[in-house]
């Protein structure tokens, strides 16, 4: 089995999707002669050709929008937008239609589309190439989230999410593209959709964590007796792994990137409150970013959650 | 070193039959007597239906309507330019689109009377929802052409918009998407002046929106759109350049909407009786009613035969449309996803 990192991983998916169904497209700004500013959809056009694989003009509600007629008609679109933070003009396209085409047509049309979008502080880049915005899309019914932490799991997601009937957002942490390798096989397997993993079981804290937090979380928890778990699906989320979890441990800790105020923390949060107050032993702890505008490179460090802060956030619910 | 011209553009405007219902002969699609029967039958159709949906709305049996009053022309004769295979995106004002493409006139009742079910369009016929959000969906029109040509298809794509939809982005965007990738694909503008309470000139600087196509590398044209001939002639031009593989084309359709914007609306406060009076002498039906007496193919009992016949059909959709049960509530979230989420099973229990 071989060896390999998330860039390498993603692109695998991408590869053995399109060999298999030839209704799968990628589309997006650099995406086929450069292979990506990430390199993910490297090697793609020379093997599946300029039709399969688009290179678009530099507009980011075209690329959606036209890729969501692109899935109505029958093909299976993977569109790539090159930063989280260029998302929002194709918000409209995304929340308006994407997310209500099935609804409004009663089920006679749906939109089978991928948005890989890569997100989160790490390689310190400009402004506006950092955000963590997946709060915004988890408020929408009708389109997914999805964020892979790991190789694995990446390639086995994106599979499953370019094969769902319904419009998929994929994030994937800059930081974590080229940090961790694993073994990742060739060929099919997939990791479904709305369902989370239990990282390491343990008896006196739940963990919650996703994305690019789950490396800091597994490093803070050293040495603790906690449950971790990577959510990886944020919308629908799987709540009832996350209730068993609560019902065991008492203690909750959930830890995000993004800011704090109307994170999915605060979702994860009150759905615990309502489903499992009265397995708590004590107040359930979010550590997450600021609420502040992000900041560039020099202070970014300062604005995710450390280890250290993620650590004493499991501090202080132990104390209870 | 010397300036010179390196790229110029015509804009053409194409008219065929005037106001008097006198048609250059020479420029005619052809279209046989009986094609030009049914071409008024339907243009009578489209009003009668608008006409009585109006009045429902007034009535408060159904929500808000957009009419397409004075348009019919402009929506006509660009649909009967396609082919069955041939795939719609509408704006909302397009409820003449649907009553020629042969929908059934109770679901668009009952889609402007608050049921989304009006709305699910049957199989077999290729034409997508409406879209409220100006502009949007003429992306939609523009990525089913791209896969249309994709899969080899000779499928092409039409979608509608109005003067007012020219000045969003997604506009820009689909036009130029459409130019690059050669898409198989008929932008048709509804020029109809006015934009809620804003007039076309507050929209564009440019004389005409038919010139815009020109940025885009492609083809652009302007035609009177209250003359079904001529919109079907450049509309039906259209339709085979894009099948044949080369790419798109904007056909601006010089029309007028002669209600108010929606029924929510007053367009009294911002325009002139003059104008809309000036206007009505532009009636695209009854110019075609005065083409076809000249020839012999219109008689007062033809007319009044059409119309009956007109009536009875919006008659019979009234009357399905209010006999409809109501959606059920849990309804509301069958659909969002093709499984619903655990939790949305959750909140079906609440009905």
């Amino acid at each position: 089995m071989a060896t390999m990192n998330m860039v390498h991983a993603i692109n695998l998916a991408l590869k053995e999707e399109m060999e298999r169904d030839k209704n799968v497209v990628i589309l997006g700004e650099d995406v086929g002669r450069d292979g990506g500013v990430f390199r993910v959809t490297e090697g793609l056009m020379d093997q599946f050709g300029e039709e399969r694989v688009m290179d678009t003009p530099l507009a980011e509600s075209g690329i959606v929008g036209t890729a969501i007629g692109m899935a109505v008609y029958g093909l299976r679109p993977v569109a790539e937008i090159q930063f989280m933070g260029f998302i929002y003009p194709a918000v409209d396209q995304i929340f308006n239609h994407a997310a209500r085409i099935r609804s409004r047509s009663r089920g006679r049309y749906s939109v089978p589309l991928v948005i890989r979008t890569p997100y989160g502080v790490g390689i310190k880049s400009p402004e506006h190439h950092s955000e963590s915005s997946e709060a915004h899309f988890c408020h929408m019914p009708g389109i997914k989230v999805v964020v892979p932490s790991s190789p694995y799991n990446a390639k086995g997601l994106l599979i499953s999410a370019i094969r769902d009937p319904d419009p998929v957002i994929f994030l994937e942490s800059t930081r974590l593209y080229r940090m961790i390798k694993e073994e990742v096989p060739e060929g099919e397997y997939t990791v479904p959709l709305g369902k989370a993993r239990i990282v390491q079981e343990g008896g006196q804290v739940t963990v919650v964590a996703w994305g690019s937090m789950l490396q800091k979380t597994m490093k803070a928890v050293e040495g603790a007796d906690a449950e971790v778990i990577d959510l990886m699906t944020l919308n629908p989320f799987d709540e009832e792994t996350v209730y068993a979890s609560v019902k065991k441990t008492g203690r909750v800790v959930i830890v995000h990137e993004a800011p704090k105020t109307g994170g999915f923390g605060a979702e994860i949060s009150a759905s615990i409150a309502e489903d499992a107050m009265l397995y708590l032993k004590g107040p359930i702890k979010r550590v997450t970013g600021y609420d502040a505008v992000l900041p560039l490179p020099k202070l970014e460090d300062y604005y995710m959650p450390t280890v250290e802060r993620i650590r004493k956030g499991i501090d202080e619910v132990m104390q209870y | 070193m010397p300036e010179t011209t390196i790229e110029s553009c015509n804009v053409k405007r194409l008219e065929i039959l005037s106001e008097t219902g006198d048609a250059d002969e020479s420029l005619m699609p052809p279209l046989s007597d009986s094609q030009i029967r049914e071409l008024y039958e339907t243009l009578v159709r489209m009003r009668t239906f608008d006409h009585r949906a109006l009045n429902l709305q007034r009535e408060g049996r159904i929500g808000t309507y957009a009419s397409i009053l004075g348009q019919e022309a402009s929506q006509l004769g660009t649909v009967y330019a396609l082919e069955k295979e041939d795939w719609v995106f509408p704006s909302f004002r397009e409820n003449g689109v649907f009553v020629a493409r042969g929908y059934e006139m109770y679901m668009i009742l009952q889609y402007w009377g608050g049921d989304e079910r009006g709305i699910k369009i049957p199989e077999g016929l290729n034409m997508f929802p409406i879209s409220i959000p100006v502009g949007t969906h003429m992306l939609h029109a523009v990525g089913a052409a791209m896969a249309a040509k994709y899969k080899r298809d000779k499928v092409v794509t039409l979608t509608y918009f109005g003067d007012g939809g020219t000045s969003e982005g997604d506009f820009h965007e689909g036009m130029n998407f459409a130019g690059v990738f050669k898409a198989p694909i008929v932008f048709i503008c509804e020029n109809n002046q006015w934009a809620i309470s804003v007039p076309r000139a507050k929209q564009t600087a440019a004389k005409t929106i038919a010139q815009k196509a020109f940025a885009y590398g492609f083809e652009g044209i302007q035609v009177d759109g209250n003359d079904i001939f001529a919109v079907y002639k450049a509309t039906k031009a259209a339709v085979e350049k894009a099948r044949n593989g080369d790419g798109p084309t904007l056909i601006e359709c010089h029309t007028y909407r002669m209600s108010d914007h929606t029924t929510a609306d007053d367009a009294s406060r911002y325009r002139s009786k003059e104008e809309v009076e000036a206007w009505k002498a532009k009636d695209p039906i009854m110019r075609l009613q005065r083409y076809m007496e000249k020839k012999g193919l219109w008689t007062e009992a033809f007319g009044k035969q059409t119309e009956a016949a007109a009536v009875a059909l919006v008659d019979d959709a009234v009357k399905k449309a209010e006999a409809v049960e109501k959606p059920k509530p849990a309804d509301m979230l069958t659909y969002t996803y093709k499984e619903p989420t655990s939790r949305q099973k959750k909140q079906m229990r609440d009905f």
